[in-house]
């Protein structure tokens, strides 16, 4: 039995959870909220594998990298929302018929909103 | 007692453990079809406390650098990101009509549901296999005592400062210019969202105290990082998070400088960075060399940009679009929350 594999365990099925709701839905909120926790799942078994067993110090190299991932995953999290923002304001703006589908049809005050700057 | 205190810590990692994965689950699971604002909250605020235990659990793996990052960043600054774009989401509605009409696209169906499903068992089985195989590899030291060796000669005594800034400073010189690209990207798709009003009461009274405090937490970060858990990351987060506090009480400009010198607060970072490692190429003939003396002092430089740089561009990418929109600035005295 090894003290990693708790974390081992954990990471996979966040992986897991994270890659089954990217592939399932298609809200984009749930689908960037699903990279996140893929990401975590990666970040934990780097974290894990750094840990050292016997008393010594956790090796920094993959505390960096985790380090750099985290920052990688917000900015890409940021433009993923923002893109998001861009296509629906646009498909507003574009198609007004009733049965457009668009999230934003029927909220005229908030698309309103949108272009008034 | 040291049976016990064994014990003690590996049980509070079991119980971090499954509790990150039971609010991973409940993060992405619900109504498969819920779309509307409330739902998005709830996801959102338990994403918040996912971050926040996975801060604790990093700070029990040894890695305190990594869980301030992720409490500041991966759960606070991605929180506030994430629930600022719930606002665009519509209510969810009383009746089943418009209900129907507010519900998403159409999901896959269940068909390629079970097929998703069953192909992701197989792979996490996989996954999970070949990490159990590759044990005895991440087990063994490698690259801990050979940057232990050199420590010494990189001109701090934070192991994680000294690879993000010195031993690979070449990755995090890329990592901040995709934060740019990124910002740059967000700043082309459009005006910022406008600020809220200004709340009575709390939070406005709060101001005050909250953004220097939060400024005075920066620079310590920012300072502390040579020799202890901080640096440029979580120092720029700190700042950030001030400029978030800012647009949340009626400043559109979020704390950014007037618009001519945002574009060059963005590049701040990148650009000194890109100036040390020319330096470096110039004197010792390799590009971001610095060793033994001055190298304290040209990571201090580069971390001190990097900290203004991250800052201005984690809050354009909070504003969500060219936050340069009131050429006045709201110093002019723009009453809060004026429609622009």
């Amino acid at each position: 039995m090894n003290a990693l594999l708790p974390y081992l365990i954990a990471a996979v099925a966040l992986i897991a959870l994270g890659l089954r709701a990217l592939l399932l839905h298609r809200d984009t909120l749930r689908r960037l909220l699903a990279i996140n926790v893929l990401g975590a799942g990666v970040f934990m078994i780097l974290i894990a594998a750094a840990r050292r067993a016997d008393g010594l110090p956790p090796d920094p190299v993959p505390h960096a990298l985790v380090l750099t991932g985290i920052v990688v995953a917000v900015a890409a999290t940021a433009l993923g929302l923002a893109l998001d923002r861009a296509v629906n304001s646009a498909a507003t703006d574009d198609d007004r018929r009733p049965d457009a589908g668009n999230r934003g049809d029927d909220n005229p005050g908030d698309a309103g909103r949108d272009h008034a700057s | 007692m040291s049976e016990l205190a064994k014990l003690l810590p590996m049980a509070l990692d079991l119980i971090l453990l499954t509790s990150v994965v039971v609010l991973a689950a409940l993060v992405l699971g619900g109504h498969r079809r819920a779309t509307g604002r409330n739902d998005a909250r709830r996801r959102v605020i338990l994403f918040i406390a996912f971050g926040l235990l996975l801060a604790l659990l990093w700070a029990s793996l040894g890695a305190p650098d990594v869980a301030l990052a992720e409490a500041a960043i991966g759960a606070g600054f991605a929180g506030a990101l994430l629930f600022a774009a719930t606002n665009a989401l519509p209510v969810e509605a009383e009746n089943k009509v418009s209900a129907a009409r507010h519900a998403g696209p159409a999901p896959v169906g269940h068909g390629l549901e079970w097929l998703i499903n069953f192909g992701i068992a197989a792979f996490a089985i996989l996954l999970l296999g070949a990490l159990w195989l590759s044990l005895p590899a991440l087990d063994t030291d490698r690259l801990g005592p050979a940057v232990r060796t050199v420590l010494p000669e990189t001109g701090v005594s934070n192991p994680v400062t000294a690879v993000l800034l010195n031993l690979r400073a070449f990755d995090t010189l890329l990592e901040i210019a995709v934060l740019l690209t990124a910002a740059l990207a967000i700043r082309q798709l459009g005006p910022a969202r406008a600020a809220s009003a200004a709340p009575e009461g709390m939070l406005t009274a709060l101001v005050p105290w909250l953004v220097p405090a939060l400024i005075l937490t920066a620079g310590y970060l920012l300072w502390v990082g040579a020799h202890a858990p901080g640096g440029a990351f979580q120092a720029g987060a700190m700042l950030a998070a001030a400029g978030v506090v800012l647009h949340l009480t009626g400043r559109s400009g979020g704390g950014l400088p007037s618009p001519r010198w945002q574009p060059w607060a963005l590049i701040a970072a990148v650009a000194v960075f890109l100036a040390v490692g020319l330096a470096g190429l110039a004197l010792n003939g390799v590009f971001l060399g610095y060793r033994g003396a001055s190298a304290s002092v040209l990571i201090l430089l580069i971390e001190t940009a990097a900290t203004l740089g991250i800052a201005a561009m984690l809050i354009s990418a909070y504003l969500g679009g060219d936050g340069g929109g009131d050429e006045a600035g709201d110093e002019a005295g723009q009453a809060p929350g004026a429609p622009r």
